[in-house]
């Protein structure tokens, strides 16, 4: 089960900046430790997050075995209209998460 | 003479009642208070802090059906933010039925067992981290409360000689760091009066979440003793130890630490 929280505000103005932020439940396991019993556990991060605005790619971001367990991310995008925003990431597994909320743009 | 030897054996019954009741660090203060500003700021903001990801597993495990019963358990206890309200702030306590002294771990488990059907959880698994911080969640804020009576007397001595007991290759006590010498250094650590109340908590080391009886481990390895297993009788005692000496202070589960 992957768990997320994501921030979107609700309602913006056009034109507004506005904070987004998501925060991922993930090991982020680098690949430099061992279990108890001496064998390496494999290399797993969350590589690829994406965020789209009524599907069109407004953010993406490529993270390895530098980010720390449970990334949070937070960045701005500018209110544009009313619809979707989503975001989607997948691991070195191929494991995949998604998350959206709407979003109501006023003028 | 006879009043001399009075006013003697009331010094000796002063100082008995004196040692009845074992050392607090006066005033309390959380753990959260020796911590660094980012900590505290990681905490604060619940949308930052990474242990309610924890809490949000909670909740929808709180809701999924489990076991042969394919109860969930919202089917027996309806919603947690009214019916778990100020619950945890009373553990451990003596099991009604069992007349054991139990966690909030253990009783979760007891009703994933009994009431479900289900296996139990693993001690420090996610699934029951996450339900322990929603369960501890409904407290927060609320004063640590926990009675010592009749059904508890032994657990709580139990707990309290084993705090004062020096043990472990470095021969220390819980009590010379977390009573004696909280406030200042240890290594790159600030130590705290030692208390239970953020817990289970997101501790940055850990890089996850962690439930006390991890944390008490940490400090059993620390003076290099023999770690008792999580979940056992000792640690269990010891809990109901901290929860006394943590009384009044406010339940802030599910912490941050470094
Ligand atoms: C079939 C019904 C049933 C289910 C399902 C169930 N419980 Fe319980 N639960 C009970 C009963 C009965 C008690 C005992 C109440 C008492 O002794 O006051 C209890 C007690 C508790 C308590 C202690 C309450 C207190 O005041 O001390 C907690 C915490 C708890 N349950 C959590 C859970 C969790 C978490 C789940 C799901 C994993 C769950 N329960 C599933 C019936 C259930
Ligand atoms: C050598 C010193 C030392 C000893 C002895 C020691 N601890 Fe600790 N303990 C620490 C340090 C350092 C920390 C991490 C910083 C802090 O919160 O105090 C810690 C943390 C804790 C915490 C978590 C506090 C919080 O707010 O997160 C608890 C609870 C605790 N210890 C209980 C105990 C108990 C019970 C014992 C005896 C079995 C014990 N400690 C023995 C040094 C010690």
């Amino acid at each position: 089960m992957t768990v997320a929280r994501i921030l979107v505000p609700p309602t913006a103005k056009r034109g507004e900046l506005v904070e987004l932020r998501i925060a991922i439940q993930h090991p982020m396991e680098t690949g430099f430790r061992m279990d108890n019993n001496g064998k390496v556990i494999p290399k797993n991060t969350v590589h690829t997050l994406l965020c789209r605005y009524n599907g069109s790619e407004v953010f993406r971001a490529e993270m390895g075995s530098g980010i720390a367990a449970n990334p949070y991310l937070q960045f701005y995008i500018i209110a544009q209209d009313s619809g979707n925003i989503e975001f989607s990431w997948v691991d070195d597994r191929g494991e995949k998460g998604a998350a959206s909320s709407p979003i109501t743009v006023t003028a | 003479m006879m009043r001399r030897f009075q006013l003697l054996l009331l010094t000796l019954a002063s100082i008995s009642a004196f040692a009845a009741q074992p050392f607090r660090p006066d005033p309390l203060k959380s753990g959260l208070e020796f911590s660094g500003a980012e900590v505290r700021a990681l905490y604060q903001d619940d949308f930052s802090s990474p242990a309610m990801l924890w809490t949000t597993r909670g909740e929808k495990l709180w809701n999924e059906p489990a076991g042969t019963s394919q109860k969930s358990c919202a089917s027996c206890h309806q919603d947690a933010r009214t019916r778990m309200k100020g619950v945890s702030a009373k553990y451990p306590k003596v099991d009604r039925g069992t007349a054991q002294l139990t966690n909030i771990e253990g009783r979760v488990n007891q009703c994933r067992t009994q009431n479900q059907q289900a296996e139990p959880l693993r001690y420090d698994s996610d699934e029951l981290l996450a339900l322990t911080a929603y369960v501890g969640l409904q407290s927060r804020g609320q004063a640590v409360n926990v009675t010592i009576d009749a059904q508890n007397r032994r657990n709580f001595e139990r707990g309290r000689d084993m705090f004062f007991t020096r043990m472990g290759q470095m021969n220390l006590a819980c009590t010379h760091c977390h009573d004696r010498n909280f406030g200042r250094k240890l290594l790159n650590d600030t130590v705290s009066q030692g208390h239970s109340n953020p817990y289970p908590a997101y501790r940055l080391e850990w890089q996850t979440m962690g439930s006390l009886h991890r944390r008490l481990r940490a400090c059993f390895f620390g003076v290099r003793a023999e770690m008792p297993a999580s979940g056992s009788q000792d640690l269990l005692d010891l809990e109901l130890f901290l929860a006394w000496r943590a009384q009044g202070l406010k339940v802030e589960t599910p912490g941050v630490r470094k």
